[in-house]
């Protein structure tokens, strides 16, 4: 099998789209976290700073989630089908809401009536909250796995099978992280009275990850053990986990000590230690079968050809510094506390 | 209803309501930056009222577009499971492009076009108007590759793992070079840039005849008559090479277009006509051996019928494709008549007091969408029974695993929101177009006023 960087080829790309997802995690993860947030804040002036701070960024954060998903497609077509007909409800409603999302930024804006605003405001809020934890809930389901067949088809009933307790965990968890990303975000946007109310809502948003984070890890080592496997049988794998708590310990204390840019880079590196962590318990499976173990699928059986692999290699490799030369490019030219003027949402 | 037309439906449907704006996007992208361009170039201020105005138009077509547009690829895995593990490893580096190198870039930029203005310098803000512009073109390549693949595969091999059969890559530049590849994209491009030049047409023809911001409205309206009229005309010569290809390529899909059912005989042309498929007859307004002497230069050389093929390959809906491509062709041949009246009633100094063609330019806006629209479904229908022609039917790309009732209940969803979105993209779109091009001002008069307002207050 060709190799690269000692890699084969599977095992690059399984990197590069975790790389891609961890990124779309980051990006988005901060403004579905503040969208989540948009209802706590009462005034219509700090509803719109809210939305300004996020205005010129997010729709080129979903691009990220377009190219992972792309990169899904087209790495692992096996895995996409799979995963995507498996779970057809979670993923068309994920849909719905992030239309009603972008619809509510962009529409919100265009009239002054108190009741039209009000409404793009709860419809905003609700589906920025529902992404988020409908993403979880796709990753729990993924982390526990799905009745895979030997046909790698899904072979599940019901509507409803996806809300399970674990994938609800997980769900709830990774709303909680966003939450707590998004108010630091925020508060590295705001001043003022805004400021001030930020800061006790992102002490609410840290409580409620560390109590849901613990719950979800107590669940995962008691009933998923599959997901442990790894790091029984290689211990030095334990530093991802010891990595991924103390960066979330280290969150609040420079939250106290007003180090936004610092703890923004923190619950940043969260998302990433946790994303290594799933893709650790992971590798080399991709998605697990309850119905047999050798149903499972894998970055092997679920690979494009390395013919394939190696051209979208190539691909990702001149594309992916253009893309970081604009995205600074962007965010430098929006950096600081956010200014309203004529051309605001 | 079962999965597959229920499948088909809501594919259609998705697609047919995401593809109101992109076109909208990249035609009104191209006259943006000839907008602006030509304020840099001359400083003249009506250029930038104008650039800013279509500006804030472009934002609102972009956004439903963008929000419109991941469905399809989520709807890959989702509805066409089957289909997505056939294409994964060609259409995959496709879309993969289309992500990192197009979308990234119009994405990225959009934040300094609609919000940048105040903070960027004037030629930095072009350069973004640029980016997005050329963000939006290189995405129609992608996306028009990725779907010429399924028309005209190339650069592949089939390739048999056991559980299943899959098409893999062998050649990139063959897969994007494919046979009509490059047919359809400019055919694309030519039709997003008509949709494009028509609407600002028609909202400037609009001021013009309710007398309001008369003239910028004139500027504006002959910039985008320019461009409409290149590309209408182009757009025609666009066609005609298509239409060879598809001769060549996929003779079935030319044979449903013109009702042609004989094996090998002489096809006519219709200028219009209806299909009876039981009969294999078409009644109707004809060029007697139009379509040989359109392929051949040679009214009386045998073009391949329908019946050349076996009957599970020919597209079922003859008579629906047959009536969606005439619609189209008779809407291009329209659209050149009225741009070229256009242009020549502009050389006598006539276009700008004679309401009524105002008017037809008012109203012609719906035009280039109706064929824009009609083009797609006669070429995905008449690719039928096929979804990679030749290798993969339709009705094997399902999902396995989904049921009647998961689609049933995402097809009314989507029907539901995409009603709302709808009906709200023409309420702000409307608001937008009433407001008019001054931000604060709601019209010229008393902007005139103002300003000298603030001239003898000054003094």
């Amino acid at each position: 099998m060709e190799k690269f960087l000692g890699f084969d080829y599977p095992t690059l790309w399984f990197l590069v789209i975790g790389g891609l997802f961890t990124g779309y995690a980051i990006l988005d993860g901060f403004d579905f976290g503040a969208g989540a947030w948009h209802l706590f804040f009462k005034k219509e002036r700090n509803r719109r700073i809210a939305l300004n701070a996020i205005g010129p960024v997010w729709d080129g954060n979903e691009v990220w989630l377009v190219i992972g998903g792309g990169a899904l497609f087209a790495g692992f077509p096996v895995m996409y089908a799979s995963l995507f007909s498996a779970m057809y409800i979670p993923f068309i409603l994920f849909l719905v809401f992030i239309i009603f999302r972008a619809v509510s930024i962009e529409f919100r804006s265009k009239e002054e009536m108190n009741w039209w605003r009000k409404m793009w405001d709860i419809s905003y809020s609700i589906s920025s909250t529902m992404l988020a934890f409908l993403l979880g809930v796709v990753l729990g389901n993924v982390l526990q796995g799905i009745s895979i067949g030997e046909d790698f088809q899904y072979h599940g009933d019901g509507f409803f099978e996806f809300l399970n307790p674990y994938a609800l965990m997980v769900g709830i968890t990774t709303l909680a992280l966003f939450m707590t990303h998004g108010a630091i975000y925020l508060l590295m946007k705001t001043e003022g009275r805004m400021y001030e109310k930020l800061t006790a809502l992102l002490r609410n948003g840290m409580i409620f990850f560390i109590v849901s984070f613990s719950i979800t890890t107590l669940y995962t080592l008691l009933y998923i053990p599959h997901l442990s496997d790894t790091f029984k049988s290689e211990k030095l794998y334990f530093i991802i986990p010891l990595l991924a708590f103390l960066s979330i310990a280290n969150i609040p204390r420079l939250v106290s000590k007003k180090k936004y840019r610092m703890a923004f880079i923190f619950s940043s590196l969260t998302m990433s230690f946790l994303l290594i962590l799933v893709a650790v318990e992971l590798f080399p499976t991709l998605l697990y079968s309850t119905i047999d173990p050798s149903f499972d699928i894998t970055i092997y059986n679920a690979a494009s050809s390395e013919k394939a692999l190696s051209i979208m290699l190539t691909i990702a490799a001149i594309g992916t510094p253009l893309v970081l030369i604009y995205t600074i490019f962007v965010y430098s030219t929006f950096k600081g506390k956010v200014q309203l003027d004529d051309t605001s949402y | 209803m079962d999965v597959e037309i229920l499948s088909r439906i809501q594919f259609a449907f998705t697609i047919a309501f995401h593809y109101i704006y992109p076109p909208l996007s990249i035609g009104l992208g191209l006259l943006m930056v000839i907008m602006e361009s030509q304020y840099i170039r001359t400083g003249k201020k009506e250029y930038e009222t104008l650039a800013k105005f279509w500006t804030k138009i472009f934002g609102l077509t972009f956004g439903v577009g963008v929000a419109t547009g991941i469905v399809m690829e989520f709807e890959f895995g989702t509805n066409w499971a089957t289909y997505s593990r056939f294409v994964g490893d060609v259409f995959g580096s496709a879309l993969a492009a289309e992500g990192i190198f197009a979308f990234a870039l119009e994405s990225g930029f959009l934040g300094i076009l609609l919000f940048g203005w105040n903070r960027v310098k004037p030629w930095v803000h072009l350069v973004s108007t640029v980016g997005v512009f050329a963000g939006s073109m290189f995405s129609a390549i992608w996306i028009v590759v990725a779907n010429s693949w399924q028309q005209t595969p190339a650069g592949y091999h089939i390739v048999s793992t056991g559980i299943e059969t899959r098409a893999e890559i062998t050649d990139f530049w063959a897969m994007v070079f494919n046979p009509s590849s490059m047919d359809r994209l400019m055919h694309v491009w030519f039709g997003a840039f008509i949709a494009g030049a028509f609407l600002v047409m028609s909202v400037h023809a609009y001021y013009l005849l309710t007398n309001r911001h008369v003239e910028i409205s004139k500027k504006a309206f002959k910039l985008a008559l320019v461009v409409a009229t290149v590309f209408s005309i182009g757009q025609l010569v666009s066609g005609h090479h298509s239409a060879n290809g598809v001769a060549e390529n996929q003779p079935a899909k030319l044979a449903a277009f013109e009702g042609h059912f004989e094996a090998e005989a002489p096809a006519d042309m219709y200028i219009l006509g209806w299909v009876d498929k039981e009969e294999q007859k078409v009644t109707g307004l004809k060029m007697k051996g139009g379509l040989s002497f359109l392929l051949h230069y040679d009214f009386d050389t045998p073009v391949t019928g329908l019946n050349a093929f076996p009957e599970d390959e020919r597209p079922p809906a003859v008579n629906a494709v047959f009536q969606f491509y005439h619609i189209m062709v008779t809407i291009g041949m329209l659209l050149i008549a009225l741009t070229l009246l256009g242009c020549f009633m502009w050389w006598r100094g006539k276009l700008f007091n004679r309401p009524w063609i105002l008017w037809i330019f008012t109203i012609a806006v719906l035009l280039p969408q109706i064929s824009n629209q009609l083009g797609w479904f006669a070429a995905e229908m008449g690719r039928q029974p096929w979804v990679v022609y030749g290798l993969l039917r339709t009705t094997d790309a399902l999902s396995v695993s989904v049921s009647e009732n998961q689609v049933l209940f995402s097809l009314i969803l989507f029907f539901v929101i995409y009603s709302i979105l709808f009906l709200l993209f023409l309420y702000l779109l409307d608001k937008k177009i009433r407001h008019g091009p001054y931000s604060e001002i709601p019209d010229e008069g008393r902007s005139l006023q103002s300003d000298m307002a603030d001239v003898v207050s000054r003094k």
